[in-house]
């Protein structure tokens, strides 16, 4: 009955829903972020232990949809032992990505969200966690938003 | 009594219904939020605009006459509609939202002092929670709830006695609740206040158009629903309260047509409703609601209820049958509607997967975050119902759950 969904839901993303990795907090960590989705009231928390300029551990709790949580497991997945620069570079990638369903560069395994520019409504799921990232990063206090995203 | 509407042929009333959405039938199961518009509705608007549109009141050619006419007819109607003592006390908003606002700011900003009590239930939509939290921010009252029992979202009435402090001014609660499905016994808590002296609100946004609504029977002193969930267009609802409580209250807004005189320093203003209704206002909202409550009232709404209540029964039992799911509101005496949550699946996953199979759905908060919160869930999945839509249509809606569960491997 779904068969058209697979380019959302593919496989990679019903994998890291089901099982998220790096799924729990981070006692070391000397960055953190909330990301919210005021919208459907999905929230998420991404740790980071930042070292200098590099991501030496990452992680997320929290709970969303399929693919919030999908798009957070990969981000860690992706960044961790990563430089602060390629966390940047990479933000702007998926951004686009979602929002145009192309990027330019390789992505790896994170170009499975190039389908999600197709469904609108659900672009906020995934570039939460990124945003959260990116909050972390600059170390805001205040909770991150997808308020301000374009859908 | 006569017998029973031919459901199928209403139906055929309501062009929007007749589609296919990503090449299936549409199934609308999102009528909560706002309910699809009859012929007559429709026709209504285009009547409106193609012979009688002017500006209401003060106007002394023909087609104003016309337009107010209409505009107070419509008035009048809704009076009717919910057995409200005269049509002066039916005030014209821009739906429930707007009409709980106008009560907390004239009312409250009249009344509340420090130390006040407003009475809600943990079940409130957040138009009925947050205008209150911003009254009583500013006039120092505070906000106070009577508690939901748990996922069969129920008043925990055995609270009540000790939550009706001398301090609560105001109880304003739900009548259906939108995300839980629960019918609330207005009548009874509504004596109970009264008794006590205490002003009620009741929000029938839910349940207006799906149940007969009598105001004198369910004895509050406001009431407020909208035009858009029963048939009507979006942009208009209705705002009721008892004339001597209105007649007592500031304006609402200031501007033209509320004004008795003014002057460079001061204006006088005019009773209920126009007190309450500045500048020029929605005409032709009021126009095709009047011709929605004509139609719900030749369906019958206790017909209507009655078909809302074996549909959503139908549905929850089928519902209960699935391994893992967790169902929301009361098991018996719901109103047209289910929420519920499938086991490891997110409600926006649902909905998403639902819609690619013609099904509209709700999935979210619902506009009620706190309730969400107490029951530990972010958002439920909804299934609500109206009288258009069939058995059948919750046998599709049934198979598409089932085969939801098994795209996520359950």
């Amino acid at each position: 009955m779904f068969e058209d969904l697979n380019d959302l839901y593919q496989q990679v993303i019903l994998d890291h829903c089901k099982q998220p990795r790096n799924f729990h907090e981070l006692p070391s960590a000397n960055r953190s972020a909330q990301g919210r989705n005021p919208v459907c009231g999905d929230q998420l928390k991404l740790f980071l232990v930042l070292d200098g300029d590099t991501l030496r551990d990452i992680s997320f709790t929290g709970s969303g949809c399929c693919i919030s949580k999908a798009s957070a497991s990969l981000l860690t997945e992706h960044l961790k032992g990563k430089t602060r620069a390629d966390a940047e570079k990479t933000f702007a990638q998926v951004h686009e990505l979602v929002t145009t369903g192309q990027s330019a560069g390789d992505v790896g395994k994170l170009a499975v969200f190039a389908g999600v520019h197709k469904y609108p409504a659900r672009v906020k799921c995934a570039i939460l966690a990124w945003h959260a990232l990116m909050g972390a990063l600059k170390g805001d206090a205040e909770p991150v938003t997808t308020e301000s995203e374009q859908d | 009594m006569s017998s029973s509407p031919d459901w199928l042929a209403l139906r055929k009333d309501f062009p929007i219904l007749d589609q296919k959405v990503h090449g299936r039938p549409l199934v609308y199961l999102d009528n909560a939020a706002t309910s699809q518009k009859p012929r007559a509705v429709i026709e209504a608007l285009v009547r409106y605009y193609e012979r009688d549109n002017a500006n209401v009141h003060r106007g002394l050619h023909e087609l104003s006459n016309r337009a107010t006419n209409h505009f107070e007819a419509a008035r009048a109607r809704a009076a009717k509609f919910i057995n409200a003592p005269s049509a002066d006390e039916i005030i014209f908003t821009r739906g429930t939202t707007e009409g709980i606002n106008l009560v907390a700011q004239t009312w409250g900003m009249k009344h509340l002092k420090p130390g006040d009590v407003i009475l809600l239930t943990e079940m409130e939509h957040h138009s009925n929670m947050v205008p209150w939290q911003m009254i009583a921010e500013r006039t120092g009252a505070r906000v106070a709830y009577l508690p939901v029992t748990g996922d069969d979202g129920l008043l925990d009435l055995s609270q009540l006695d000790s939550l009706l402090t001398p301090q609560v001014k105001m109880l304003a609660l739900v009548h259906i609740s939108n995300s839980m499905g629960t019918v609330n016994p207005v009548e009874a808590l509504c004596a109970r206040a009264r008794k006590k002296g205490i002003t009620t609100l009741v929000d029938g946004a839910q349940s207006a158009g799906h149940l007969p609504v009598d105001v004198q029977a369910i004895g509050c002193d406001f009431f407020v629903f909208s035009g858009h969930k029963i048939c009507g267009p979006t942009g208009i609802g209705i705002l009721w309260g008892r004339q001597e409580i209105l007649n007592s209250l500031p304006p609402y807004q200031g501007g033209g047509e509320m004004i008795l005189t003014v002057g460079y320093d001061r204006a006088e203003f005019k009773q209920s409703p126009q007190r309450f209704e500045a500048g020029t206002p929605d005409i032709s909202g009021p126009i095709g609601l009047h011709a929605a409550m004509d139609y719900l009232d030749a369906i019958g709404r206790d017909k209507i209820w009655k078909h809302d209540q074996e549909l959503a029964g139908y549905a929850y039992e089928k519902l209960s049958a699935f391994k893992g799911i967790r169902l929301f509101g009361p098991k018996q005496d719901r109103a047209g509607l289910v929420s519920f949550l499938l086991q490891d699946v997110h409600a926006h996953d649902v909905v998403t997967l639902a819609d690619r199979a013609g099904v509209a759905l709700r999935g979210g908060h619902h506009c009620t975050q706190p309730l969400m919160h107490k029951l530990g869930v972010e958002s439920t999945a909804r299934a609500s119902f109206y009288f258009y839509n069939t058995r059948a249509e919750v046998d599709v809606f049934i198979e598409v759950i089932g085969e939801i569960r098994k795209f996520f491997g359950q």
